[in-house]
């Protein structure tokens, strides 16, 4: 165990706004999904007290009498805002004085740095270059992420949910958010804090070796199957494909269809935007992980190879 | 008749009444526009609405708006953070020049001798990761409490944009020290553009339309062949002056839809299951 190389890189300064990320990210799940589960038990409660539900919890939340349903927004709002902005002047202060931004020596493109890695937040699509060829990694997947979200709101059908924290009536886009952050969030820890010299896997706690050469073959799926030539590896791939957006996009149904409010929203969903979700779905939510698992437990490196581009 | 001269003690009392009572000046009538002497809601509100700064805001908001719990405060904290990079980056152009032979013993000017040079290098540092977070914060609370639908699907595109703006900023400065860090990082960046499909002279089809490392995307984008002074130059350029327009746009365009859709989109009132119509649009 060398405690040494996991504090190096650790208090890399650069590496500290991810660990701060971590937390962050990590606090504000727990916080608002803490709020989610309250509502959830609200909602119980008054779908089971018709009576209660007719007065209850339909304006204001916690509401005392003589209370108005309104503030000004001078001072209640603009003191919180100024508060909120002289926390975040302190700690950026306090963090600025505590800690220095990192400088190297002068640019020199005859020296490689090794690893040299993109800057956090874009590590992680340095990561999926292992898994990817760059035109799918660097370019067309970022492309993809940046068209699934800004469609999100266009394929989210359930008018339930609007405006409050709840976990029940949206657990479908929950999941398909949470999923898709995470795969974000765990490809920059593993591009962090788990990629040494060459990019090479280097478990917390391992020594990075600059010398460390490793001698892993990669195969290729047709290859694996016994077939050659061009044609052959193409159609196979294509068929592996395909097979794979099928079978995917049937579990995926099963999974967004099991209860009874899940089939509700699902009946309110255009044939257009269930198609375009099942999409993104498995494109980006299985797709790729299954990709990083086959080249990790398996190392296969291309599943589809075609004469212009391999997938 | 002529008018009497003032005495002494008249003048000093008219500055007197000046100083106790500000608000019943001309002077600062001309600057505020509205009365503020009377302590009514009306008064409070007007005081919000006429202010060019604060006019964003409504009035009066919903109580229950008002709770920290509800919104993390991120959206806020985002803007104002750019707020304060715009003002440190403003400090730190005074004193760096993007050029090869000076960007870096710029740095080293900043760190070592300029008065809280080093300070100011590192709050525009800290203060552009803390953005990042705290943009990604915004946009977790954002989907968690549904605050994207009808009628604020726009607005949330809007906040994408925002947010890949965002990471193009602190992209864009990573380069500008000239050091190991940043010009390793932005060739390994700038290397995926030469497989842009269609594009990049490696990537899929590219070859084939007549790319080359001489006339490709990456090209364009460092303005050579490699990471070299044409490439600080446009990434100073987009970074001062490029990206920071179209965020203020943006963010003029996300403010102002935040209001038009209705402010904060809650605490809003609990939807049964049951009160969901079942009609297929």
């Amino acid at each position: 165990m060398d405690f040494s190389q996991i504090w190096e890189i650790l208090s890399a300064a650069d590496n500290v706004p991810i660990v701060g990320l971590l937390a962050g990210v990590g606090f504000f799940v727990w916080y608002g999904l803490r709020q989610g589960r309250e509502m959830d038990r609200l909602a119980v409660r008054l779908a089971a007290e018709p009576e209660l539900a007719k007065t209850h919890h339909r304006k204001t939340q916690p509401y005392e009498e003589g209370w108005e349903r309104e503030v000004q927004v001078w001072p209640h709002l603009l003191k919180i805002e100024f508060l909120a902005a002289m926390i975040v002047t302190v700690l950026l202060l306090v963090w600025s004085l505590a800690l220095n931004a990192p400088l190297e020596e002068p640019a020199n493109p005859n020296q490689t740095m090794n690893p040299a890695k993109a800057p956090w937040y874009f590590v992680g699509l340095q990561e999926l270059l292992v898994y990817f060829d760059p035109w799918f990694a660097g370019v067309v997947l970022p492309l993809l992420i940046l068209a699934g979200l800004m469609l999100f709101p266009y394929l989210d059908a359930s008018p339930l949910g609007t405006g409050y924290y709840t976990i029940r009536q949206r657990k479908v886009v929950l999941v398909s958010f949470g999923a898709g952050f995470s795969i974000w969030l765990a490809a920059i820890f593993v591009g962090t804090f788990i990629r040494g010299p060459g990019w090479m896997w280097f478990w917390p706690g391992e020594t990075w070796d600059h010398t460390r050469v490793v001698f892993e073959k990669t195969r290729n799926l047709p290859e694996m199957l016994g077939i050659h030539g061009a044609a052959g590896e193409a159609l196979v791939g294509l068929v592996t494909v395909v097979l794979f957006y099928a079978s995917a996009g049937w579990a995926i149904h099963k999974l967004v269809t099991r209860t009874e409010l899940d089939r509700r929203i699902y009946a309110r969903t255009t044939s257009l935007q269930y198609l375009t979700f099942q999409f993104f779905a498995i494109t980006l939510l299985v797709g790729v992980p299954v990709k990083i698992l086959l080249r990790l437990a398996f190392r296969i490196k291309y599943v589809w190879i075609t004469p212009w581009f391999n997938l | 008749m002529e008018p009497e001269p003032k005495s002494p003690k008249q003048a000093i009392e008219e500055v007197k009444a000046g100083l106790r009572a500000p608000q019943r000046t001309q002077l600062w009538k001309s600057i505020f526009r509205v009365k503020h002497t009377r302590n009514d809601t009306r008064t409070r509100a007007l005081a919000v609405v006429s202010n060019v700064f604060l006019h964003l805001h409504p009035g009066r908001v919903n109580r229950d708006a008002v709770r920290y719990s509800y919104t993390w405060g991120m959206g806020g904290i985002s803007a104002y953070l750019f707020l304060v990079l715009l003002f440190t980056g403003a400090l730190l152009m005074f004193y760096y020049h993007p050029t090869k032979v000076q960007a870096y013993r710029d740095i080293l000017y900043l760190e070592q001798d300029v008065p809280f040079g080093r300070l100011l290098r590192n709050m525009h540092r800290w203060g552009a990761h803390l953005m990042v977070i705290t943009v990604w914060l915004h946009m977790l609370r954002v989907v968690l409490t549904g605050a994207y639908k009808k009628p604020r699907e726009f607005n949330w595109c809007v906040g994408v944009a925002l947010l890949v703006l965002t990471l193009l900023l602190s992209f864009t400065g990573y380069l500008l020290p000239d050091d190991q860090l940043g010009f390793w990082a932005v060739t390994v960046g700038t290397n995926m553009a030469r497989a842009t499909p269609l594009v990049g002279h490696e990537g899929p089809f590219g070859p084939q339309l007549g790319m080359t490392p001489f006339n490709d995307l990456r090209f364009g984008l460092l303005g050579g062949s490699v990471v070299d002074s044409n490439a600080l130059l446009r990434a100073y350029v987009w970074h001062c002056i490029g990206i920071p327009l179209v965020v203020l746009l943006l963010m003029g365009v996300h403010f102002w839809r935040v209001r038009k859709d209705g402010g904060i989109s809650g605490p809003a009132p609990l939807v049964l299951d049951g009160e969901m119509k079942d009609e297929v649009r």
